[in-house]
């Protein structure tokens, strides 16, 4: 274990019963409904794992909807979840899955409809303490702990466009921490996941989306 | 901010004058860049979600999410008050109905703090508002006394674990029930040798303890293992405070707590299949709530 402080060991606040199944189940959610923009139409649940087995008993599935609704870690609304995601007008549906090997026993995956209709997925796990990673995202891999501010964005995979977007990102003083590009074959579509050590400006993220070979950019806050 | 050893919480404390909390705040303090006000006052807010927890536990039981448990942490505070003769005494056993009560709580799906864990999260509650009640100790006292458990617990979680999943119950209910007993020392004035004593001696007798929750539920055993802790927790702060000291120093025990943990199989390890998971009546529950 690296570096520790010392709200880590004395806490974080929040609603029972496990820190892995409600805690990380909460981020997840949030990341979710980050991803969807807003509150999606409708969204499908799979549980793979110990989120399958268990999920009815630790209250998994109302700290994921909680999330969803935008509901920190700490919020003891997450029991009335399921009521609130219908006054809201979110439909949702949870299906116990065997998303495959190479799964983190504690796999949820999102299958969202968004309001305009588009299909987005997300798929993370809770790793234990509260913590999160996000493997996939509209069945790119990816690897999103959430920690950070980060930056998503689609691109298209030729030479010069990552220079161009961290350029944009030098000139609003923006460092960044981490970054990981991953691509599903040359020369189509590249999704970059960066991580910075501050906040990114709405202004900076429209530069970034103006640049020509970028698809898609999301700017995504510490969740 | 790495902090490896109680040794160098000990080291800490004397170089700072000061008891190993307050030596705390000045490092947190220091990694955070912020001040030591800052700190206390954020560390206060913990203290106030926990005494929230331990009077919403005691006033208003609940039975849990999956059914197990619910009101034994009012039980008990009722009978500490029934003018029945304790055989471990009102502060161990009002400590012990505060922990109850918390880990009730969390069951819930209350709001609570973990400390280390959700699943632990009574321990270090229950002792020090029993000491904060016995000693008339304010809030900003109690936050100091939660930077030592935090101390405590940063160098379990570098040399060993904090998690039920790698390192079994002894590094969940047994860290916390160590970082209590350490707190509790300081908070009776003991020295930080001391503290560290309280610590090593806590651990020595949970080593090897498993966790194996019944229907993987954060119910049975937890709850009482929470009651362990906390009763623990006060029993052996009372030892070092006597002068009573570990052969084993505090770092070699948490080092082999460690070991311990890694070698214990998987089915003892959080995943519900050993232990007390498996008996027929936890077998027989774990069907009943999940069909």
């Amino acid at each position: 274990m690296s570096e520790y402080s010392c709200f880590d060991i004395i806490g974080p606040v929040m609603v029972g019963p496990s820190s892995s199944h409600t805690a990380g189940a909460v981020r997840l959610g949030r990341f979710a409904r980050a991803i969807a923009g807003e509150l999606p139409q409708q969204v499908e649940i799979l549980l793979h794992g110990s989120f399958a087995k268990t999920y009815k008993g630790h209250g998994t599935d109302l700290a994921l909807l909680g999330g969803m609704l935008g509901m920190e870690t700490d919020d003891v609304r997450i029991r009335d979840s399921y009521r609130l995601a219908d006054e809201a007008g979110l439909r949702y549906q949870f299906v116990p899955a065997d998303l495959g090997d190479g799964y983190h026993a504690n796999t949820a995956k999102f299958v969202m409809t968004t309001a305009a209709g588009e299909t987005k997925t997300v798929v993370g796990c809770s790793v234990g303490g509260g913590k999160v990673l996000i493997t996939e995202l509209d069945g790119f891999p990816v690897e999103i702990e959430g920690m950070y501010p980060t930056i998503i964005d689609t691109h298209l995979d030729q030479p010069g466009v990552i220079h161009c977007i961290t350029g944009v990102l030098m000139a609003y003083q923006v460092n960044i921490a981490t970054m990981k590009v991953f691509r599903q074959e040359k020369h189509t579509v590249a999704y970059m996941v960066l991580e910075t050590d501050q906040e990114v400006t709405a202004e900076a993220i429209e530069k970034i989306a103006a640049l020509e070979p970028v698809l898609q950019v999301k700017f995504i806050k510490p969740f | 901010m790495v902090i490896g050893s109680v040794e160098t919480l000990i080291q800490l404390a004397h170089e700072n004058h000061s008891s190993i909390g307050l030596a705390m705040v000045k490092q947190e303090a220091a990694a955070k860049q912020c001040t030591e006000a800052e700190v206390l006052q954020q560390m206060n807010k913990n203290w106030q979600v926990m005494k929230e927890s331990i009077a919403t536990g005691i006033k208003t039981p609940q039975r849990s999410k999956g059914g197990l448990i619910g009101g034994e942490g009012r039980k008990v505070y009722d009978y500490c008050r029934s003018g029945e003769k304790l055989l471990s005494g009102s502060n161990v056993m009002e400590a012990v109905s505060y922990a109850l009560a918390v880990a009730e709580v969390n069951a819930t799906m209350g709001r609570i703090v973990a400390c280390p864990t959700a699943g632990s999260c009574g321990i270090v509650p229950g002792v020090l508002k029993k000491i904060q009640e016995l000693e008339q100790l304010t809030d900003e006292q109690i936050a100091v006394a939660l930077m030592t458990c935090a101390g405590f617990g940063m160098v379990i979680a570098y040399r060993a674990s904090v998690s039920g999943a790698v390192g079994g119950c002894q590094a969940e209910c047994g860290a916390a029930a160590a970082m209590a007993a350490a707190a509790a020392v300081e908070l009776r004035n003991g020295t930080p040798e001391q503290a560290g004593q309280a610590c090593a001696m806590v651990l020595k007798n949970v080593m090897g303890l498993v966790c194996d929750p019944v229907a993987g539920l954060v119910e049975v055993p937890c709850a009482k293992r929470n009651a362990l802790g906390a009763s623990l927790a006060m029993v052996m702060a009372d030892l070092a405070l006597a002068g009573v000291t570990s052969v084993i120093p505090a770092d070699e025990v948490i080092t082999a707590m460690g070991a311990v943990g890694r070698s214990l199989p998987d089915s003892l390890r959080e995943t519900a299949r050993g232990g007390l998971a498996v008996t027929p009546t936890g077998l027989k529950l774990h069907q009943k709530i999940f069909g």
